[in-house]
């Protein structure tokens, strides 16, 4: 018995509807079997996954705080995925910004300074994430070097950076030797949407962004080349699309992006500057933006589910000693699974018997 | 000059774990799959690498489980790339964000256990000579082994024939289907030596670089063994000079840090990820006569009827 593609007349637009939920049901099926294999009751486990947290205020409250930079993250990795560059940096990206902005919080700790420095430190912490995220771009464009190897070696350097600055020169007096800066002064917090809670201004921003990318894949002519330059690049030079340019735009923009995430995650539910201020964000956003099926609004729906099951996992963790690593796996399977469902977008599985002699798939 | 004879040995136990994963990188690409999981199926290599070491308290099963680990992760790469013609750059991303989670829940047990690492050959004479003697008659037989490795695929590619199909396979797959050739079939066998290969060269960490098994221990080395099957230009001679080159930078580092060189310890470490990127750079602008990649590396293959 062979597994053989058969590829469909013109891509499948119920499937490619249907098929993120398609993969969440076989991502669910496979974690009651590891939940099993690791001897938790299954249903126990997924309540505790994906129903609890749903069910009271502060939690649901933490989902939107950690869906924020998921979002922002992987709208920028989408355009950059649409144009068929491969930038899978954007955890470097994200803590670029965070350290750029901070700069400015440092720098005025203490410091009379005013409601000026906030909006300083989102410019500085884009700009720093579009600069970082423009040298893979630039090495791909100039010199022809893989943009993959590239922004992920700079994801190790950033971190290292990081370390530096928050052991060195940025090192809080009074912090008993701890790696983090000072807390940050209330003029360089991200304000809370309700006193007291969680929820804060980063979440408003990155509903705007997600508005913003949808107005400019589906209304502007930079969108429609976006989008070409990826599907089809030949007709994309017809056209007289500058591919390089591209690149470079994407790549800044999606920098800019997870810088801004960056040191909305610093300046708001952290705090202050520290190693860790990532639980990976820069790798799950990947996950995000094809769950999301590269739109906008899918995005925004991928990037809650995902953050559903950060805190998800936490709660797991606590209530039933559930290891963290399990969030990984379950992410991994999920980004599987969506990607073999989008192959149904455009091929049609069929199982054939060897006695019917036909091309040779694999076994 | 014990300090030298130190140094070359820390080079070479610092670089045969990139030079494995990166031959088994190697054939991969060579039959057109870009399997940018190597970091995952490392990782996961290195936990089950340890595990099998230590519940067994044999270097070699524990060797044997980082390969079976490493082609059980390559195999769900090949039936999701090969199988299901999915995209291999976002496969690889998958299988390495797996790997990662996979290493993290099968390794939380042995987080702190300690194993005696692999030992060293010991020729009598041979190994006491100074100065070469440790090197050459005084590793372990992962450094060995790697070297017979890289000769054998070496061997395989340009002088077997097999090796000839798998490099057609790799340079024109529409080619290689016209002549009846199982073009998904040689392409799985390559992902799969690649995968084992990956595995291998994980469980070499915890084996024999260091005797105990840490989270995420991998530190980025299945990136740079990708970036140098790219600098090696696809040809396993360079790929030799090519990852002891990066051993010397890794150990270079570490010991102008022990020297309390006055620049801080991160910027140090950040050198080995630095001078990818500068290779990288430098490699692919040297190269403007036409690129040096098989001509079908990455792209996706439906055989039809």
């Amino acid at each position: 018995m062979q597994l053989v593609l058969e590829k469909r007349a013109e891509r499948s637009n119920t499937i490619a509807l249907v098929s993120p939920l398609i993969a969440i049901g076989l991502t669910i099926v496979t974690m009651v079997i590891l939940f099993a294999i690791l001897g938790k009751n299954p249903l126990l486990a997924l309540h505790a996954y994906f129903i609890a947290p749903l069910t009271d205020g502060y939690s649901l409250q933490e989902i939107a705080v950690k869906a924020t930079p998921l979002v922002m993250i992987a709208i920028g990795l989408s355009l950059c995925y649409l144009a068929n560059a491969w930038n899978i940096g954007a955890e470097g990206q994200f803590l670029i910004g965070a350290v750029a902005g901070s700069w400015i919080a440092v720098k005025t700790q203490g410091t009379d300074a005013g409601a000026w420095v906030l909006p300083a430190m989102f410019v500085l912490a884009a700009a720093g994430g579009a600069l970082y995220a423009l040298i893979p771009a630039i090495c791909k464009v100039k010199f022809g070097a893989s943009e993959i190897l590239t922004s992920l070696m700079l994801v190790y350097v950033a971190d290292l950076f990081l370390d530096y600055l928050v052991r060195g020169p940025w090192r809080d007096p009074h912090g008993f030797n701890f790696p983090t800066t000072a807390e940050f002064d209330p003029v360089a917090t991200v304000p809370l949407l309700i006193e007291g809670g969680r929820l804060h201004l980063g979440s408003i921003i990155a509903l705007v962004v997600v508005a913003a990318a949808a107005i400019l894949l589906g209304r502007t002519i930079k969108g429609f080349e976006i989008r070409v330059v990826g599907a089809a690049p030949r007709a994309a030079r017809f056209g007289g699309f500058n591919a390089d340019q591209l690149i470079i735009l994407t790549f800044a923009v999606s920098g800019a992006l997870a810088g801004l995430a960056g040191i909305i995650e610093v300046a708001g539910p952290v705090g202050h500057l520290q190693p860790g201020i990532s639980p990976g964000y820069g790798f799950t956003a990947i996950i995000v933006a094809f769950l999301g099926r590269l739109n906008p609004l899918g995005i925004l729906i991928a990037g809650l589910f995902l953050a559903l099951t950060f805190i998800g996992g936490e709660q797991a963790q606590i209530a039933m000693k559930i290891p963290l690593d399990v969030t990984k796996v379950f992410q991994g399977i999920l980004l599987f699974y969506v990607l073999a469902c989008d192959s149904l977008i455009l091929y049609r599985f069929k199982l054939v018997f060897p006695n019917r002699q036909v091309a040779r798939g694999t076994g | 000059m014990e300090l030298v004879e130190a140094i070359i040995l820390a080079v070479l136990a610092a670089s045969t774990p990139l030079l494995i994963a990166a031959t088994g990188e190697l054939v991969t690409e060579r039959s057109g799959v870009l399997n940018l999981g190597v970091e995952g199926m490392m990782i996961v290599g290195a936990a089950c690498g340890f595990a099998g070491a230590w519940l067994t308290g044999s270097i070699l099963i524990g060797a044997l489980f980082g390969i079976v680990a490493g082609t059980l992760m390559s195999l769900i790469f090949a039936l999701m790339a090969l199988g299901l013609a999915v995209n291999q750059v976002a496969t690889g991303l998958a299988l390495t964000i797996l790997g990662i989670g996979l290493s993290g829940l099968i390794g939380a047990g042995f987080v702190g256990e300690r194993i005696t690492p692999a030992a060293h050959l010991y020729i009598p004479g041979l190994t006491d000579i100074p100065l070469i003697g440790r090197v050459l008659f005084g590793e372990d037989a992962f450094v060995y082994f790697s070297l017979a490795l890289i000769v054998g695929v070496w061997w395989f590619l340009y002088r077997a024939r097999p090796g000839l199909i798998l490099r057609a396979c790799g340079d024109s797959h529409v080619s290689a289907h016209a002549l009846g050739y199982p073009v998904l079939r040689i392409r799985t066998f390559a992902v799969m030596f690649g995968g084992a290969c990956a595995g291998l060269a994980g469980a070499y960490l915890p084996l024999a670089y260091t005797p105990f098994f840490i989270p995420g221990m991998t530190a980025g080395r299945g990136w740079i063994a990708l970036a140098l099957v790219v600098f090696s230009s696809w040809r396993p001679g360079r790929l030799v000079v090519g990852a002891y080159l990066f051993g010397a930078v890794t150990i270079l580092q570490l010991h102008a840090q022990g020297w309390g060189v006055g620049i801080p310890s991160q910027f140090m470490s950040a050198l080995p990820y630095l001078a990818t990127v500068i290779v990288l750079v430098l490699l692919s602008r040297a190269r403007t006569g036409g690129s040096t990649a098989p001509a079908a590396l990455g792209t996706v293959f439906v055989p039809d009827r």
